[in-house]
C-alpha cells in the first residue's frame, strides 16, 4: 500500500497545483454563482451532506447498479454469442457498433416520455451507454483464447462445455475485470445525465436544480460525489481483480 | 497384433485440389518408437491430427488398439510443440487438466495422480508453481508428464524439443528414452532433425515425397539403451548422410 501511495505522489502533487491555480483563479474572477472556488466546493459538499448522502446518492446509484447489472448481462450474453456462432457475428457486431453512434445525450429525453421519470428512462441511458464496452472487450477476451488450447483438449476428449468453463472463461476473466472498470465511470455518467434530463431525485437532478438557482457550488458538490464515487467502485474492483486474476498478459 | 493401424486412409485440406494423404496404410507395433521424418510441411503433422481424431480422414480407416477411432475417445496422448500448459494454472492443475476430462476422479485423487506424474518427471515440488516460473526443459517436461496422464498406450510426440536449445534438446532426449523404456509406452515422434531421429528411435518412418502415399520404414541398426557415441558409428553416420541426401532431394524440388 506504501507502494502504491509513493508512486501517486507526482500526481497528487500536480492535482493538488491544480486545485490552487483554480483557487486563485477564481478568487479573482469572483463570480461564485459561475466559477465556486474548490473550498467553496467542499464547503456546500459539508453543508449539503445529510441530503446528498441519504437521498441523492442513493438514488444515482441505484440507478447506476440496476443499468450496471442490465449491461452485464446484456454484454456477456451478445459477446457469447457472438464468440459461438459466426452468423450471430456478422449479424450483431456492426449494430452494436452502430449503436455508439447514436447520440444518446440527443435522444434521452424521450426515453423520460416513454417510460416517465422514474428510474427505468435514466436505466436505458445507462445501458445504452455502458453494454458496448462490455460487449466489445469481452468478445474480444473471449477471441483470445488460443486455438492450439483447445485442440489439446479435445484430443483429450473434451465437451464443448469443457472448452468453454477451462479455457475460454479463463481467458477472457482478465477482460472482463477491464470491461467493467471502464464501465463503471460511465454508467454513473449514464445514470447522471438521464437525472439531468427529468428526475426526481439523484445527484445529477440535483446538480441541475442548483444551477437553475445560480449556485456554482452547489453544482459542483454532487459532482464531486459522483467522481469520488467512481472512484471507490473501481478501486473495490480492482482489489477483487486482484484476488481472482492471478494470470494476466502473453501465453 | 499392431496398436496403431492406417488402412488405404486419403485426406484432403479444403480449398487443396489434391490429396495431400493418398491410400496411406502402414502400422505400428506395440511398445515401439517410432520416429516420422520429414521436411516442413510434407503433411506428418496432417497424419498425427488424423490419429488423434482433430481431422477427420476423407476415406479409409484407422484404428488404434484394434477399434476404429472414430467410435473411441482417450485413446492416445498427443502432445503439441509448444507446451500449451495453461497459464492461469499452476503446475499441478494443468496435469490434473487430462483426468478433470475423463472424469470420474475425485479432487484429492487427481492432486495425488499429479504429484505422481510429477515426480516421475522429476518435477518434485513444482505442483504449485505456474508455468512461466518453469525454463523450457522442465515446461516440456511437465508436459509430458501430462500426455502420461491421459492414461493412453500411444503418445504422439509432435516436435516436443525443437524450440529448446541444443544442451537442454539432447538431455531431454536422453530422458525421454528412459522414460520410455520405463513406462513401455508406444511412441511416435515427429521430427525434422535427422540425428534426433536416428538416437530416438528403432525405425524411422521417413516421409519421401507430397502427398503421403507410403512411410519408408528404415530400421536404425542400435540397441538399447543407447548414447550418444553411438551415433558416431560408421553404419549410423552412413545412415545419416543417406537420410539427409533422401530429404535433401525433396528441398530442392
Amino acid at each position: 500500500m506504501k507502494k502504491a501511495n509513493r508512486s501517486n505522489l507526482p500526481a497528487l502533487i500536480f492535482l493538488f497545483f491544480l486545485l490552487i491555480l483554480w483557487q486563485f483563479g477564481a478568487m479573482k474572477v469572483d463570480a461564485a454563482y459561475i466559477l465556486p472556488t474548490p473550498i467553496q466546493i467542499l464547503q456546500k459538499c459539508w453543508e449539503l451532506r445529510v441530503v446528498l448522502l441519504t437521498v441523492h446518492l442513493p438514488a444515482t446509484m441505484l440507478v447506476t447498479l440496476v443499468g450496471l447489472l442490465l449491461s452485464l448481462v446484456l454484454g456477456l450474453g451478445l459477446s457469447i454469442l457472438m464468440d459461438a456462432s459466426p452468423f450471430w457475428q456478422k449479424a450483431l457486431y456492426p449494430v452494436v457498433v452502430a449503436s455508439q453512434t447514436v447520440p444518446t445525450t440527443a435522444i434521452a429525453p424521450l426515453f423520460v416520455l416513454w417510460f416517465g421519470y422514474g428510474i427505468w428512462s435514466k436505466v436505458l441511458v445507462t445501458v445504452l451507454i455502458t453494454f458496448f464496452p462490455i460487449t466489445i472487450t469481452v468478445y474480444d477476451g473471449l477471441q483470445s483464447a488460443k486455438v492450439e488450447m483447445s485442440e489439446l483438449l479435445l484430443t483429450y476428449g473434451a465437451s464443448k462445455r469443457d472448452i468453454f468453463l477451462k479455457i475460454k472463461v479463463p481467458c477472457t476473466l482478465p477482460y472482463f475485470f477491464s470491461a467493467i472498470k471502464m464501465a463503471i465511470p460511465m454508467s454513473i455518467i449514464g445514470a447522471a445525465i438521464g437525472e439531468w434530463l427529468g428526475a426526481q431525485s439523484g445527484l445529477g437532478y440535483f446538480s441541475r436544480r442548483m444551477m437553475t438557482q445560480l449556485d456554482g457550488a452547489g453544482v459542483f458538490a454532487p459532482i464531486l460525489l459522483l467522481s469520488v464515487a467512481a472512484m471507490l467502485a473501481v478501486a473495490i474492483i480492482s482489489l477483487i481483480e486482484k484476488r481472482v486474476v492471478r494470470w494476466r498478459g502473453e501465453f | 497384433m499392431s496398436i496403431l493401424d492406417f488402412n488405404q486412409v486419403c485426406y484432403q485440406y479444403p480449398g487443396e485440389d489434391f490429396h495431400i494423404i493418398d491410400q496411406l496404410s502402414f502400422s505400428v507395433e506395440p511398445g515401439s518408437f517410432h520416429c516420422m521424418l520429414g521436411v516442413s510441411g510434407c503433411g506428418k503433422s496432417t497424419i498425427f491430427r488424423m490419429i488423434n481424431g482433430l481431422l477427420p480422414p476423407k476415406s479409409g480407416t484407422i484404428r488404434v488398439g484394434g477399434q476404429s477411432i472414430a467410435v473411441q475417445k482417450q485413446y492416445c496422448g498427443y502432445m503439441p510443440q509448444k507446451d500449451m500448459l495453461f497459464p492461469w494454472r499452476t503446475v499441478g492443475e494443468n496435469l490434473a487438466l487430462p483426468l478433470e476430462i475423463r472424469r470420474g476422479f475425485s479432487k484429492k485423487e487427481r492432486r495425488d495422480r499429479a504429484a505422481a506424474a510429477l515426480a516421475e518427471v522429476g518435477l518434485e515440488g513444482c505442483m504449485d508453481k505456474f508455468p512461466v516460473e518453469l525454463s523450457g526443459g522442465m515446461r516440456q517436461r511437465a508436459a509430458f508428464a501430462r500426455t502420461m496422464l491421459t492414461g493412453s498406450d500411444l503418445l504422439l510426440l509432435d516436435e516436443p524439443f525443437s524450440a529448446l536449445d541444443f544442451l537442454t534438446r539432447i538431455s531431454m532426449q536422453e530422458w525421454l528414452l528412459d522414460q520410455w523404456q520405463r513406462h513401455k509406452k508406444t511412441i511416435l515422434f515427429i521430427t525434422h532433425d535427422v540425428e534426433e531421429a536416428l538416437f530416438l528411435s528403432s525405425s524411422v518412418l521417413v516421409v519421401e515425397s507430397t502427398p503421403i502415399r507410403t512411410l519408408r520404414e528404415i530400421p536404425v541398426p542400435l540397441d538399447y539403451p543407447r548414447n550418444r557415441h553411438d551415433l558416431t558409428r560408421p553404419e549410423i553416420v552412413e545412415l545419416r548422410e543417406e537420410l539427409v541426401t533422401l530429404l535433401r532431394k525433396q528441398v530442392k524440388e
